[in-house]
């Protein structure tokens, strides 16, 4: 579903090039779970932001579900995040002055979804990440778990093909970190698409597939049993 | 996204900055409350000089000695006009007699003195037919009598006020007053009526226009009013009084005005100035315009990572464009509503304390106003939502430091 073909991605800063992507290749199928690790400023976030349709690739190409995202026009970049794009952020990115429900409909707002509509399914969304008593609650009243859980509902809600999470656990707690996993885990069970970017070793397992990225190329490829067993990781992990 | 949603979503964020929200529909409120009272200055103004002129009605002309365009020739060559006379009157009288009546004016001012009250007043020489030009009424007695033109009878119509100064506690029907050194018999007394055309009709005397023109020992005419039977017959009624005075002066010497055409000048002067006003009106209005600028600006730098995280969403630069001007626009309808308000129950409240003051709020005001409001949040909007729109969503998620 996924094809990354000899892509980059350069920043333009001043006349100074950043290069944070370097030719990289690689193939997700539908229904992966893949995890990226690497070192800070290694282009983990790049990656994430660049398969999001946030950005475009500088060279190469990307191309999602057979369309070639490089040769779309800005419209349809959103038309396509918001159809078959979910994202899951370290910061949680929550509106403020919505409530829980509210910032759950928002996606469906933008694309144009009946009130009605929306509160129904808001409220499925909001139950299955076991929040339904905290729909009315705005996101400064909920815990961080509680508010990454809200996210993710969010980040459901439409029914996206893919899901993108940057470190979604950064910000959390053991505890609630497990809970933020299991929905994941449960995601994944579904037959969801997963790209998660972390720190962890621990995280990481979680995964199937796991790609070690140090400064802009992807240095390594394993299988997430293999961590367990403890393999000879690319420094960079460490 | 429905105009519904784009409503709330923007009721909500201005919720959430009570105070600014607040400063700021208040300070478009009073920049049309402004443009509101001025525009009802202005337009009072107007219906006041239309409606007095309307009150006399409109088949009456007036002539006026002197052209008011410029004939081409020289001052103090042949340019000097001829007086307007009273024979000139009578050759109109007799040679257009389709006219309602001509009504010769003679105007100075004199005192007019019974025992040791005196008072200065217009005094106004004419004929019968002046009560009928201008729809005044008698309070006693009777108007000048239909007369002869060249008969100067001693005789006097006084406005109700001198009336009341000189004859205090009497009636006035029969004594005696003195103008100037003329000594002049009070016939009748004007019912109150008060200021009609800039001039006090309570403070006023009347006498027959002979007798004005030897009282101020003067040959000219002030100017003679015209009264034709309907309107139609105004301008063919215009070309012929013209035609006899050129005959007569062998020059085109004379003016002939339309009541219509004066009523149309005024009201095309003070149609202008209601304009003028709400031009300064506007200039408040646009000071707040910056202002609901200014408000947008800071809501789109505080809202950048939202703005970032909508996008990621799958917001369309449109619809992040939408959000901020139904916010800003929303603004400045709110200030709107409030200031027309204002400015309309401020006009109330003036005109009920203060029943001179002509003041009125046109219906076009109204809208144009509320549309105005519109167009300044949609104008002072379109920067910021513009830059909002415009954000690049990665690096406006990026935590700021
Ligand atoms: N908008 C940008 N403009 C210029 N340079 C950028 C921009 N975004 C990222 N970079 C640079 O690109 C490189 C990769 O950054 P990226 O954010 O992808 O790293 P990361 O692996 O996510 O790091 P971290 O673990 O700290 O989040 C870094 O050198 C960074 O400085
Ligand atoms: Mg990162």
């Amino acid at each position: 579903m996924i094809q990354l073909t000899n892509v980059s991605k350069t920043y333009e800063v001043g006349d100074q090039p950043v290069h944070a992507l370097v030719d990289v290749t690689e193939r997700i199928q539908t229904g992966e779970f893949v995890a990226i690790m690497g070192s800070s400023g290694s282009g983990k976030s790049t990656l994430l932001n660049l398969l999001g349709c946030l950005l475009r690739p500088s060279a190469g190409s990307y191309t999602l579900n057979g369309q070639d995202i490089g040769t779309l026009s800005d419209v349809e970049l959103s038309r396509l995040r918001q159809k078959f794009i979910g994202f899951i952020f370290q910061s949680f990115h929550l509106v403020p002055r919505l409530t829980a429900a509210g910032n759950v409909e928002l996606p469906m707002m933008f694309a144009g979804i009946s009130t009605s509509e929306r509160q129904r399914r808001a409220r499925e969304a909001l139950e299955a990440v076991g929040l339904t008593e905290r729909a009315k609650h705005l996101p400064a009243q909920l815990s961080v778990g509680q508010r990454q859980r809200v996210v993710i509902a969010r980040a459901t809600i439409m029914r996206p093909q893919l899901i993108l999470a940057d470190e979604p656990t950064g910000n959390l707690d053991r505890a609630s970190s497990e809970q933020i996993l299991k929905l994941l885990d449960q995601l994944h069970a579904q037959g969801q698409t997963l790209i998660m970017v972390t720190h962890e070793v621990d995280v990481a397992r979680r995964a199937e597939r796991v790609l070690v990225i140090d400064d802009g190329q992807i240095v390594q490829r394993i299988k997430s049993d293999a961590l367990i067993r403890d393999p000879v990781l690319h420094p960079a992990v460490k | 996204m429905t105009f519904r949603d784009y409503l709330a979503f923007a009721i909500k964020a201005l919720r959430g900055h009570p105070v600014r929200t607040l400063m700021c529909v208040s300070g478009v409120s009073i920049g049309i409350a402004a443009v509101a009272m001025l525009t009802a200055l202005g337009e009072g103004a107007r219906r006041y000089v239309i409606s007095e002129f309307s009150a006399i009605g409109s088949n009456l002309l007036i002539i006026l000695p002197g052209k008011t365009e410029t004939t081409g020739a020289l001052p103090g060559f042949g340019g000097v006009p001829h007086d307007l006379t009273l024979n000139d009157v009578k050759v109109l009288r007799r040679e257009i007699p389709s006219l309602e009546f001509v009504a010769p004016i003679t105007v100075g001012t004199e005192t007019v003195r019974r025992q040791e009250r005196r008072r200065q007043v217009p005094v106004v020489g004419t004929t019968t037919d002046f009560i009928h030009a201008r729809k005044l009424r008698m309070g006693l007695g009777q108007f000048l009598p239909p007369s002869d033109l060249d008969r100067g009878a001693p005789i006097v119509v006084l406005g109700k006020r001198v009336a009341d100064e000189l004859f205090p506690n009497k009636n006035p029907l029969g004594e005696l007053v003195r103008i100037s050194d003329w000594r002049m018999r009070v016939i009748g007394v004007l019912a109150e009526r008060g200021t009609q055309l800039a001039m006090n009709m309570d403070d006023v005397v009347f006498v027959p226009v002979a007798t004005g023109m030897k009282i101020f020992n003067r040959h000219s005419l002030f100017r003679i009013l015209i009264k034709v039977h309907s309107f139609v017959e105004l301008k063919t009624a215009c070309q012929k009084v013209v035609t006899i005075i050129i005959e007569r002066h062998g020059e085109e010497d004379i003016t002939c005005v339309t009541q219509a055409a004066v009523v149309s000048t005024f009201s095309t002067i003070l149609t202008a100035l209601t304009l003028g006003l709400a031009a300064i009106g506007a200039i408040s209005l646009s000071v707040a315009g910056v202002g609901v600028m200014n408000v947008m600006l800071m809501a789109v730098s505080d809202r950048t990572e939202e703005v970032g995280l909508l996008k990621s969403l799958g917001a369309r630069n449109r619809q992040i464009l939408t959000v901020f001007l139904t916010e800003a626009t929303l603004l400045t309808l709110a200030g709107g509503v409030i200031g027309l308000a204002l400015g309309y129950g401020t006009v109330a409240v003036t005109t009920t304390l203060y029943p001179a003051i002509p003041a009125s709020t046109p219906l076009w005001a109204t809208g144009s106003v509320l549309v105005a409001s519109i167009m300044v949040g949609m104008i002072f909007g379109v920067l910021p939502a513009r830059r909002a729109a415009r954000l690049d969503p990665v690096e406006a998620m990026e935590p700021r430091t």
